[in-house]
């Protein structure tokens, strides 16, 4: 609960895994450690694999191979839920029964084992709801929300149990700058407070400047795992509008480079 | 005769309690689980579990007979709840694996279940009106035991229902986080499919099997024409099962008119004047910017020239 308890081991720790879905493999071999207040960016083209190794570290889909451990412990019912937050890039499709931003925030606060609402879950979720601008619009539907409305709900979502561990799956996708800033301002926040924080982005944009470390996916496998990658000659000028995702920091590539799947 | 008369006389038939509070439990149960699956959009699973469910009443009424029980439908309901849960949860499974063919599994379970029921409640020496019965229910001949079964099954689903609401919406609403959450998902995708099945059990006698799915659906579509959140769309839900179930009861009481059809056919003409007068009665919002805290980032050209550093956003 508390970020103030100093970590011993690493909060994210997985080794060797690998993921097939329907006979594709997806992921192999991927060696993973983050560190406790640590920020990660994942990087990668569409269907490297991104999405799939944050799914698979947080058990929303099952590994093939290797072992995931968070915060020490393996993943199952006993892991410490409570300190992890997921943040989806997008609300799943909208079914006919409506939803209040109140009532999706509040089902943030159940994790694991505890499948009843804690005490004082009203405040928790409003207070939630008011770290991301939203108070004004607790009770109003989510479906009918905008997009980037939609965005600050689930990041609420994520916070209302006070992580430890924060994952964002592309959050300034699509989205429009101002609640890009506000993403950039909470995670900046929550990484001063010391929260470990795991991104995967397209591009480093607007999270440039907080991140400690770039882990850059291809084809399934890690191709880089260290300092952000630079972006050079004019794409480093400071108001160039990045629109694609430097994969390797050894070959700058052109704006029309395209990622081939095999 | 003055109308408190006739009321007075309508809640002096024994015949008539029994059924009165069989209809209040299935109006407020079979709602609570409806607005689950609206949520998971699986509005026709309780048509699903119904149709199987036939094939566990005639099973019920086989080994009855078998067994030389009187009456011979002694099991027809337990073997319902068991075909019922069954079914359901083979249907679950179908859906977790989310592949197209689950579409034709289906498919095949539901009329295997109504032909296997139709046959087998023959070979047990059934008729067509018992038959009748349950495909279209047959509330004024609720005995003190199927009321027991009816409240004991409905606290059940009442319970499960309202006492892990919030697990089972964080469930239905969003599965990938809830499995990120480390909630049990599988269980409570089960316990879902489960009191699903049971209230398809007890809502047979009210409205029969072919109509369940009608209970259980249609309040909920009546529900969330004016609600705004879910909680509120699953009161209302209930609340409109209940008085639909009553007032289509009551009817039939001074009508000879099938009771479980005419609920149905009542709740879908509410729907239809709630749709209708929707537009009426909801109160319009003005129109007001929808984002006024935005900041308009597209510069248009009779915008002043702004030089590349003023482009920061501040707001």
């Amino acid at each position: 609960m508390s970020s103030s308890v100093i970590e011993a081991g690493p909060v994210v720790e997985a080794t060797g895994l690998g993921v097939t879905i329907g006979g594709q493999p997806i992921l192999a071999g991927i060696d993973l450690t983050v560190a406790p207040g640590e920020v990660l960016a994942l990087l990668g083209a569409n269907g490297s694999g991104k999405s799939t190794l944050v799914r698979s570290l947080l058990g929303v889909i099952p590994t093939t191979t290797g072992s995931v451990r968070l915060f020490g412990a393996p993943l199952g019912v006993s892991a410490p839920w409570d300190r992890v937050g997921y943040v989806p890039q997008r609300l799943p499709a909208a079914s006919g029964v409506p939803a209040t931003a109140l009532e999706v925030v509040t089902s943030g606060l159940l994790h694991g084992r505890a499948l009843r609402r804690p005490h004082g879950h009203r405040q928790r979720a409003l207070d939630a709801l008011t770290d991301v601008g939203l108070s004004d619009r607790a009770h109003q539907a989510v479906q009918e929300m905008s997009g980037g409305q939609q965005q600050r709900v689930l990041i609420a979502r994520a916070l209302v149990r006070r992580p430890d561990l924060l994952v964002l799956d592309e959050p300034t996708s699509g989205i429009d700058i101002p609640t890009q800033a506000t993403f950039v301002d909470t995670v900046s926040r929550l990484h001063d407070a010391g929260t470990t924080v795991v991104v995967i982005l397209h591009e480093l944009g607007p999270f440039a400047p907080l991140i400690d470390r770039a882990v850059v996916l291809r084809h399934g496998r890690v191709a880089h795992d260290g300092p952000p990658p630079r972006a050079r000659g004019e794409h480093a000028g400071e108001w160039h509008d990045h629109t694609h995702a430097h994969s390797h920091p050894e070959e700058p590539p052109s704006p029309f480079t395209v990622e081939v799947l095999p | 005769m003055t109308a408190w008369d006739q009321v007075v006389e309508l809640l002096s038939s024994p015949l008539m309690q029994r059924a009165l509070i069989a209809a209040v439990l299935v109006g407020a149960a079979a709602p609570v689980v409806g607005t689950f699956l609206v949520q998971r959009r699986m509005a026709l699973m309780g048509d699903g579990i119904g149709h199987v469910a036939l094939t566990g009443v005639a099973v019920g009424w086989l080994v009855g007979s078998w067994a030389g029980l009187v009456p011979q439908d002694a099991l027809a309901v337990p073997g319902a709840v068991v075909a019922a849960i069954v079914g359901s949860i083979v249907i679950e499974l179908v859906r977790e694996r989310g592949r197209t063919s689950g579409d034709l599994a289906l498919a095949l379970m539901f009329y295997g279940g109504i032909a296997g029921g139709v046959l087998l409640i023959k070979v047990a020496g059934g008729t067509n009106s018992n038959l009748i019965s349950y495909l279209f229910g047959s509330i004024s001949t609720v005995s003190t035991t199927d009321l027991w079964w009816t409240a004991a099954l409905a606290a059940l689903v009442l319970g499960a229902g309202l006492g892990l609401r919030t697990a089972l919406f964080a469930v239905s609403h969003d599965e990938e986080f809830a499995r990120a959450s480390g909630l049990p998902v599988r269980f409570l995708s089960m316990l879902i499919a489960t009191i699903a099945a049971l209230t398809v059990t007890i809502a047979m006698r009210v409205v029969g099997l072919l109509l369940v799915s009608a209970l259980m659906i249609v309040p909920v579509a009546i529900a969330q024409l004016y609600a705004r959140s879910f909680s509120r769309t699953m009161t209302a839900a209930s609340v409109i099962g209940v008085l639909v179930s009553v007032t289509g009861l009551v009817l039939t009481y001074w009508q000879d008119i099938p009771p479980g059809a005419t609920i149905v056919v009542l709740a879908i003409v509410v729907y239809g004047v709630g749709a209708a007068v929707r537009p009426l009665v909801r109160r319009t919002a003005p129109p007001r910017d929808p984002h006024p805290d935005m900041v308009d980032d597209v510069l248009l050209v009779d915008d002043a020239v702004v030089d590349p550093p003023s482009r920061t956003i501040t707001g």
